[in-house]
Parts: C-alpha cells; structure tokens; sequence
C-alpha cells in the first residue's frame, strides 16, 4: 500500500465553482504515476492544491505524516514536494543559472547546492554551457530543461511536473520523458499530469483518471492503455468493429 | 538671468532627488503590484526624521542618514504588517481598488499625525557650509547638492548589485516576474513583500532627508512627491526600477528649463507635458529593455 502522498477526500473550489469534489490519491515511494484526463478536468487544480497554490475546502494532503494542507506554498518546497508548472513558468528576465539558483532556495536544498547544480549539468549539459543567458531568449525546449532543472536543484522528493509535454515537439517531448525516467530510476518519486495520454501511461507505473473534477479510474500503467474505455477516450482508438 | 549650464546643472541636482523617490516607489509597485500613494508621506517622515536629529542634536544631515534610514525601514516593516500584508495577495481589481484606497487614507493618517506631532511649521535645515561649493567657470556646484548627487549615485549602484548579485536580490526580482513561481521555488514571499516595501520606505527617507535641506519640509508635502515619483516610473517605465534615476534627472532637467526659459509658472506643467508626450508615443517608457 503506497505510504508517501496521500491524498484524502480533498474539495476545492475556485470562487463558486466547484472543481474537485472528494478526490483521492495515493503515490507510492519510488513511483512514476500519471493523472491524465481531458481539459478541464481539474487536472492543473489538483497539482497546484497539493502544491498549497490553492487552498482546500476540506480533506487531507500527507506526505507521510506530515500535512501539508497545512502549510504555505514554500514550507511545502522545504518538505521536498516540488512542483513543475505548466508553461515552464521561468523567471525569463533572469539568466540560467539564476534561475537554477533560484530553485535551491529553501534551506534544505541551498546547502547541498553546489553538488546539486553538478547533477542537474550532468543531466542536461546544455544547460551549463548556457548559464549566462537570460532564460526568455530560450527555445521551448531548453526552456523546459531548465524548468525541470530549476525543479531539481530544490532536491525533491516528490517532483509533480504539470503537463512537461505542451507545446514542444515530439522528440524534445521523447526526451523529457527519457529525463523522467532517468530521475526516477535515481529514486524521484514522480508525480505527472499530461494531456499526452499514451506516452503517459507508457512511462507511468500507475495512472488515476479525473473527469469534471472526480477521480473515474485507476489502474496500472499498461492495463489502462489496454482498456476499450481509455483506449476510446484519451488513445483515438475505436473499437474494432463486430463481425 | 542665470546660464545655460548652471539651469542644467541645478535641474541634475533637483532630478536626483526625484531619481530616488521614484525608485523606492517603483521598487514597491514592480514586486508588490501596488502603487503606494502613501510613498509620499514615507518622503515627509524621513524628512522630519531628520530634522529633528538635526535641530535637537546638532547632527549634520548627511550623518543623520545613518538614523533616517533605519528608522523608516522599520515603519515600512510595521506599515507592511499591520496594512499592506492584507492586500498584496488579493487578486485582480480587488487588489487595484484596494490598494489605491489604503494607501491614499493611510497618507491621509500619516499626515495628520505628522500635523499633530510636529505642528504645520514649514522647517528646514540650514547647514554651516550652504552656500559654498565649487565655481567651475562660473557654474556654481554647492557642496550639498554634489553630495546629494554622490549619494544617490552610490545608492543606485548599491541597489544594482543587491537586485543582481545577491541571494535575496534575486529572490526580489523572480518574485516579481512570477510570485507563484517564486514560492515554487521555495521563496517566502510574503518575506520578500515586507523586505521590498521597508526598502521602498528607506529611499523614501533618503529622499526626504535631501528636502529638508534643498527644499522645506511640512506635512503636507507628501502628495507632491508621490506625483513626482508617479511621473517619474511612467517615464521610466513602470517595472523598470533603476530607470528611475535618468528619468528623474530628465524630469529634473526639463522643469527647471522650463522654470528658466518659459516662466516659473510653467515649471510643473513641463513636467506634466512630457508625462502625458511620453504616455502618447512610448507607453512602455524610456528606460526599459528589449
């Protein structure tokens, strides 16, 4: 039974609106899972509620035993759950190694800073070669390398990354997911919503699908990919037609 | 009639005081998307700060910085406690409106408690060493306003280097780019909000301490500031901090042009003109990049 997030019975509203009614989750140690699901769903909520962007009408977020509904957006950084935004979200008029910088801001990460950055080049050696540009100068990619390096060098425990696919190419996209893959195996627990239904369940090890704000499915990875009703809804796959 | 250079030299004195009341205002409006009608004031009290470190200890008012600086950081800590806290993290036209309103009643506070404690009296300060300085070819530089230049030069500088070199420098400047990004990153930025506004209030107070030699001091002087500094970032361009130096010695420039060539009347109206000529044709101000 997975005992690192859990997600218990959470409601959030945006003003009057309701957006995610009763939604539970879980994440295991060392998992990738994927939250897919069409737009609108309250995919992007759901990230940003357990990154404490939005606050809770009721229920519970843990990591392990920790709440951290209770706490502000940087204490949630401090406990190593960290968020990569959709649309990369840099800080674009500051250079790249400000931003890694940036990322190693809490007290946790900023004292293993220097060993940190050594990883996040090695990861993605574009990144060094560039760390005087400023970021908004930055192709789409790179931009998403460096948001996602930005992520690491707060040394996260739990990386939620919102949607790393939109609006870059297909083989920027394949590389991004072989980086996920890489992380996890380097035991980041992962945490990925995407619009990309089939690469996502590809990587993931398990998936939760939320529609209008409620959680409709669960299962593994590749069982999901192989269901008439996902395959349908989020695969373009009809079904084959009856003899 | 005075010269040519000496108008321009004494319209770079008057712009540098402008530079640095607009900076601390511009600071405040380009991290914590307020714009502080209240600044003014924070001019009005470093200004009486010292004042009185002048007339009751006999300190001389380049030293009293070391007092005045202090002393209206920490207002601005207190001022963004009890008031500003509550609003900076509303959203939208709530926070437009709000903003505008507290600011414009807590000036309002400010310059009635200033009016009971210090009375209306116009003061000043007037210094051993006022009238001398250096001639250059006829062109009077008095020591005051060179050191008034010298200061906020140096200010300016130090303030580049802290935005751009430093830690909590930057972790002023990507919150204004993107606060949530900014938390993301694990910056506290209801932090980094009090920080930037006692730091605001601090080159207020610089900026009023210059008054209350260059000019005079009285409670109600802070609404004039807050307009110039207003001038001055559109000038500058709003979210362009260290713009506001040049735009304030433009400001400074043209109205005392406008005092010497046209009429002295027409000195405040200069100012305006370019104000309303810069919103026409460059929206995004003179001195911002890209």
């Amino acid at each position: 039974m997975p005992d690192f997030l859990n997600v218990d019975a959470i409601n959030v509203a945006h003003g009057d609106i309701q957006a995610l009614w009763d939604v539970s989750l879980e994440v295991g140690q060392g998992e990738i899972v994927a939250l897919i699901g069409p737009n609108g769903a309250g995919k992007t909520t759901l990230m940003r509620a357990i990154a404490g962007l939005h606050p809770l009408k009721s229920g519970t977020v843990l990591l392990r035993d920790k709440a951290l509904h209770a706490l502000p957006a940087h204490r949630i950084v401090e406990q190593g759950v960290i968020m990569v935004p959709e649309g990369r979200r840099l800080f674009g008029g500051l250079t790249v190694m400000d931003n890694l910088e940036l990322g190693a801001y809490s007290k946790r990460a900023r004292e293993v800073r220097a060993n940190t950055l050594e990883l996040v080049f090695e990861l993605f050696p574009l990144l060094a070669e560039r760390r005087t540009q400023r970021a908004n100068t930055m192709s789409g990619g790179q931009q998403q390398m460096l948001a996602v390096g930005r992520a690491l060098m707060g040394v996260p425990k739990l990386l939620m990354l919102d949607e790393p696919s939109l609006g870059l190419g297909p083989l920027v996209v394949e590389n991004i997911f072989e980086t996920v893959r890489q992380m996890n195996q380097q035991g980041v627990t992962i945490f990925l919503v995407e619009q990309n239904a089939r690469q996502a369940l590809e990587l993931a090890h398990r998936a939760y699908i939320l529609e209008q704000g409620r959680i409709v499915g669960t299962g593994l990875g590749d069982e999901l990919l192989r269901d008439d009703r996902v395959q349908q809804a989020y695969l373009g796959i009809c079904p084959a037609p009856e003899e | 009639m005075q010269s040519f250079m000496q108008t321009l030299v004494f319209g770079i004195f008057a712009g540098a005081i402008y530079g640095i009341a607009a900076m601390g205002l511009a600071l405040v409006f380009g991290v914590l998307k307020i714009l502080n009608i209240a600044h003014g004031e924070l001019v009005m009290l470093g200004g009486y700060v010292g004042f009185w470190a002048f007339s009751t200890l006999g300190w001389d008012p380049f030293l009293s910085l070391i007092i005045v600086i202090p002393a209206i950081f920490i207002v601005g800590l207190i001022l963004d406690r009890i008031v500003y806290r509550h609003i900076v993290r509303q959203l939208g036209e709530e926070k437009i409106k709000n903003s505008l309103l507290v600011s414009f009643g807590l000036g309002l506070v400010l310059q009635n408690l200033a009016q009971a404690l210090f009375t209306g009296d116009e003061r000043s300060v007037q210094v051993s060493y006022a009238g001398e300085g250096l001639n250059i070819y006829g062109v009077l530089l008095p020591w005051t306003r060179l050191a008034t230049l010298g200061i906020v030069l140096i200010v300016t500088l130090a303030l580049h280097f802290f935005l751009r070199k430093t830690y909590p420098g930057k972790a002023i400047l990507a919150t204004a780019e993107d606060y949530e990004s900014a938390e993301l990153a694990g910056i506290n930025i209801g932090r980094v909000y009090m920080m930037t506004f006692a730091l605001g209030a601090a080159l207020a107070a610089i900026a009023g301490q210059f008054v209350t030699f260059t000019y005079s001091l009285a409670p109600s002087i802070g609404m004039t500031w807050t307009l110039k500094a207003m001038i001055v970032i559109v000038l500058a361009g709003t979210g362009s901090i260290l713009g506001a130096l040049p735009a304030g010695l433009l400001l400074g420039v043209v109205e005392a042009m406008a005092g010497a060539y046209l009429a002295q009347t027409y000195k405040e109206v200069a100012g305006l003109v370019i104000f309303l000529f810069v919103l026409i044709v460059r929206p995004q101000g003179l001195f911002v990049r890209k």
